[in-house]
């Protein structure tokens, strides 16, 4: 596309952003609050060292479920289940690499393929449902979210729970420290500021395939016009019941990923206070970035920042709750302006087209 | 006569698509009114246009001699317009009563009151002799009557005019006779009743007028004790033949592709198509004619295996297709022109580069060993289709849907005629295109065609399918029941063949 174009296109969240700041200075305004000084708290607050480390810590689980969504949505399906994918894979992965002891990057490649391999398991059951028994993937993959915590939740008791713990809630063994990410730290030459974790360096190798893989690929290009075309996508010799199980395949891969950067650079085990919900949140970024590799990595890294930079607002006698209306703000208007510039962007080439025509 | 219905000079292009062009039409109060065209020749769009869904461009439409001005069916059923669509909008789940005054009433925390509506449905229903449990559910109900709830519901809203898109098409013949008593009793009460079709003998049956539409165009209006069978089919098809230009290069003995007994039943088990066997050589045009609906679109999916196939067999250059899928038969050197540019054959917010890998995504032009798109050939290949068939375009990255409808078939034309196929599926070619991207598309097959090209033609345009053919199949109800040499063939008969007329 031409350079005007991703130009106009850019301009979208940028619109939404502001719209939604005022938004939410309406509400701050509204319960008595100085929403100005209420955002440079936040801001001030949100650029420490500190919590960058923190952001970014948190940006990568997100940013990585954010892919898996995208893969899906990509060719028009709505994989809802990266949250029970991810919980699954990080349990098994959790468990199965605490039982032994290899070299570093060996024992985590091996704990990154166990994890991947069970979420895409998990995962290829909403496909072959959707594909034999045509069973919509949003409801299964839904039901598979309940039926995973409930397996979870069972499994994490009694199989998988460490034996012999004087620990009074169930979790799995400590991974050994052959299986631990080692943190960037000592790299950015930041060791007075809490572990950076290592899995960032493959949350970027993630986003770089995910791009190949989608955009670059015959299989990425099959899924895309499945997305925009399913009609033409089958006249053009794709079999799309092959291509759903292999999109929820690999959705759920990517969904094996998510739950890693905190397994393996924070828990070193699975917990039952392991961070959830990054499935669903997934999902927004995913809306937020237009399942593009780089409007996410921005996407994960804004919402990363708004859920660190909230947690002074309560230090401050201010509902940190805003913070979420914020993303919400942010989610809505943005979807609204894509489709606006999309139509805008339509509308050009045409006139240009019929320019073309006239000569 | 006062006249219900007076249409003048409507005309609506969607991007690439010229629907209805200077369409005008009088229906006189109390008819039942036919309009009757092949897939494609602006019906639907004439019906939107008068169910206030669709603004035409440019045009006026008057409702019992009152100038009509409609922006949303709304203002069409304030008007008297009812529409009773191919598709049912009714809620299986709900009783016939319910549904009648679905969305009539919207009492906010009252209760409706069932039983002032049931007596006065009763009345319309007596009136127009329409009988129906008010009770059962709509599940319950058969295909006819559920037509008949939604003719009844139309009424019931005050239409004094109805109108019916391809009624018949989802009916058995014991309810098609039903309907058409329906039909005559409400003409009898006064209620204007314009009839959707294709089905000739229906028309004839059922209407006092018949208005044949054709490419976009409003070709006449007749009476029905004025008109015969063959003379409506050859309105509604097109006669003025142009004379075949000589053939430079003669018929090849050799079998490019053979279809044996094939035969496919639909979900229902009723049949789609059987008993279909022939053969296209080397370097020929066979034309396949069929009013729509006859099943000649099925037996061409069947051969790039998109339509499943219940027995028979397509061999391509002597290999069985069988267990071939469609990506795999494409590969093989079969091209495929679908009838539906914009929904089948092309990705209308994708540029023309990543349109021309188009059913050609895993052939080793496009596809690297490393699994990845090549994308250099594909900007070279789509510059190469724009040239050879001056496909007029800013660029290969202008998107699809920014080209108007003849570039687009230009486009997709040169896309599946670019790696030399030794046999090409074309489905309307040239539908819905100007003239000079028609022209330019012939003259591109039958080159092919001279250097050795098989094609099957399948077109609703006579014209065309005389004046490009060598052969010519014809499909009716199903079944292969006629074959001709091109140059032996007046259109009068071949209208009578698809029409079922001569055997």
């Amino acid at each position: 596309m031409k350079m005007r174009f991703r130009l106009v296109s850019v301009s979208a969240p940028i619109i939404a952003l502001t719209i939604s700041f005022g938004l939410s200075s309406l509400i701050l305004l509204i319960i008595g609050k100085d929403p100005y000084e209420t955002f440079k708290i936040m801001f001030e607050y949100g650029i420490r060292g500190k919590s960058i480390v923190s952001i970014i810590n948190r940006s990568i689980p997100l940013y990585i479920s954010a892919i898996a969504v995208a893969v899906g949505f990509k060719m028009g399906l709505f994989n809802i289940g990266v949250e029970g994918q991810y919980l699954m894979g990080s349990l098994v992965a959790a468990y199965i690499g605490a039982q032994f002891s290899i070299i570093t990057p060996l024992h985590i490649l091996f704990i990154i393929i166990v994890a991947v391999a069970t979420s895409s398991l998990w995962a290829a059951i909403a496909g072959y449902l959707k594909v034999e028994k045509g069973i919509h993937e949003v409801i299964s993959t839904i039901m598979l979210n309940y039926i995973g915590t409930g397996l979870i939740a069972y499994s994490l008791t009694t199989i998988f729970d460490e034996p012999n713990s004087n620990y009074d809630l169930p979790r799995t063994k400590e991974l050994p420290e052959t299986g631990k990410m080692p943190p960037l730290n000592k790299f950015f030459n930041i060791e007075d500021l809490q572990d950076l974790h290592g899995f960032l360096v493959i949350a970027v190798l993630v986003g770089i395939f995910y791009y190949w893989l989608v955009w670059k690929t015959t299989l990425g290009f099959d899924l895309r016009i499945t997305g925009s075309n399913p009609i033409a996508a089958k006249f053009s010799g794709i079999n799309p019941n092959k291509l759903v199980v292999i999109a929820m395949i690999t959705s759920g891969g990517f969904a094996g990923l998510v739950g890693l950067g905190p397994l393996l650079g924070y828990f070193h085990r699975y917990t039952i206070d392991f961070p959830t919900g990054l499935g669903f949140a997934g999902i927004g970024v995913a809306l937020l970035g237009r399942n593009h590799p780089f409007g996410m990595a921005v996407g994960a890294l804004l919402f990363a920042f708004l859920q660190r930079s909230a947690q002074i607002l309560d230090l401050n006698d201010v509902p940190k709750e805003i913070e979420q209306m914020m993303q919400a703000f942010i989610l809505l208007i943005v979807v609204v302006f894509y489709e606006v510039i999309r139509r805008f962007i339509v509308k050009q080439q045409v006139k240009d087209a019929s320019k073309r025509s006239d000569e | 006569m006062k006249l219900a219905i007076n249409i003048e000079n409507i005309t609506k292009t969607y991007p690439g698509v010229l629907a209805n062009s200077d369409v005008s039409i009088k229906v006189k109060s109390g008819d039942i009114h036919a309009i009757v065209g092949e897939n494609g020749a602006g019906k639907s769009t004439l019906m939107k246009i008068l169910y206030g869904m669709v603004k035409p461009d440019s045009g006026n439409i008057e409702i019992f001699e009152n100038k009509a001005n409609m922006s949303s069916p709304k203002d069409s059923i304030n008007l008297g317009i009812g529409m009773v669509h191919q598709h049912f909008m009714l809620a299986k789940n709900l009783t016939v009563l319910e549904n009648i005054i679905l969305g009539i009433d919207r009492p906010f925390l009252k209760n409706i009151k069932l039983s002032k509506y049931k007596t006065e449905i009763q009345k319309v229903m007596e009136l127009y002799s329409l009988n129906i449990d008010l009770n059962q559910y709509v599940d319950e109900l058969s295909v006819g009557e559920k037509q008949r709830v939604e003719i009844i519901k139309v009424l019931y809203r005050g239409a004094k005019i109805l109108i019916l898109d391809e009624p018949t098409a989802v009916l058995v013949p014991q309810e098609v006779k039903d309907l058409f008593k329906n039909l005559k009793d409400l003409k009898n009460n006064g209620v204007t009743v314009l009839f959707i079709s294709h089905k000739l003998d229906e028309v004839l049956e059922i209407a006092d007028e018949i208005s044949v539409m054709r490419s976009g165009q409003m070709i006449d209006t007749v009476l029905n004790d004025n008109v015969s069978k063959t003379q409506l089919a050859e309105m509604m098809i097109g006669k003025s033949l142009p004379t075949p230009p000589a053939r430079l290069t003669s018929t090849d003995e050799e079998v490019i592709l053979k279809v044996e007994n094939l035969k496919s039943n639909d979900e229902n088990g009723r049949t789609i198509f059987e008993d279909v066997s022939f053969e296209v050589h080397k370097s020929e045009i066979l034309g396949i004619a069929g009013v729509e609906g006859n099943g000649q679109k099925e037996v061409v999916e069947a051969i790039i295996g998109i339509q499943a196939l219940d027995s028979g067999k397509v061999i391509f250059k002597n290999n069985d297709l069988e267990k071939q899928g469609t990506r795999e038969r494409l590969e093989s050197g079969i091209s495929f022109i679908p009838e539906d540019r914009q929904l089948q054959a092309m990705i209308m917010e994708m540029d023309l580069t990543n349109n021309v890998i188009i059913g050609r995504q895993n052939i080793k032009k496009y596809k690297s060993s490393l699994g990845t798109v090549k994308m250099k050939n594909a900007v070279n290949e789509s510059e190469k289709v724009i040239s050879a068939f001056e496909v007029k375009t800013p660029g290969t990255s202008t998107l699809a849907t920014a080209l108007s409808g003849g570039n687009q078939q230009k486009f997709v034309v040169g896309r599946e005629l670019e790696d030399d196929p030794s046999l090409l599926i074309a489905s309307q070619p040239t539908r819905g295109i100007d003239i000079g991207a028609q022209a330019l598309i012939w003259e591109k097959l039958r080159n092919s065609r001279d250097e050795g090209l098989s094609v099957l033609l399948i077109s609703a345009d006579l014209e065309e399918l005389i004046g490009l053919s060598d052969r010519i199949i014809v499909f009716y109800q199903g079944k292969l029941v006629k074959e001709i040499e091109a140059e032996n063939i007046t259109p009068e008969d071949l209208g009578s063949y698809m029409t079922g007329l001569k055997k």
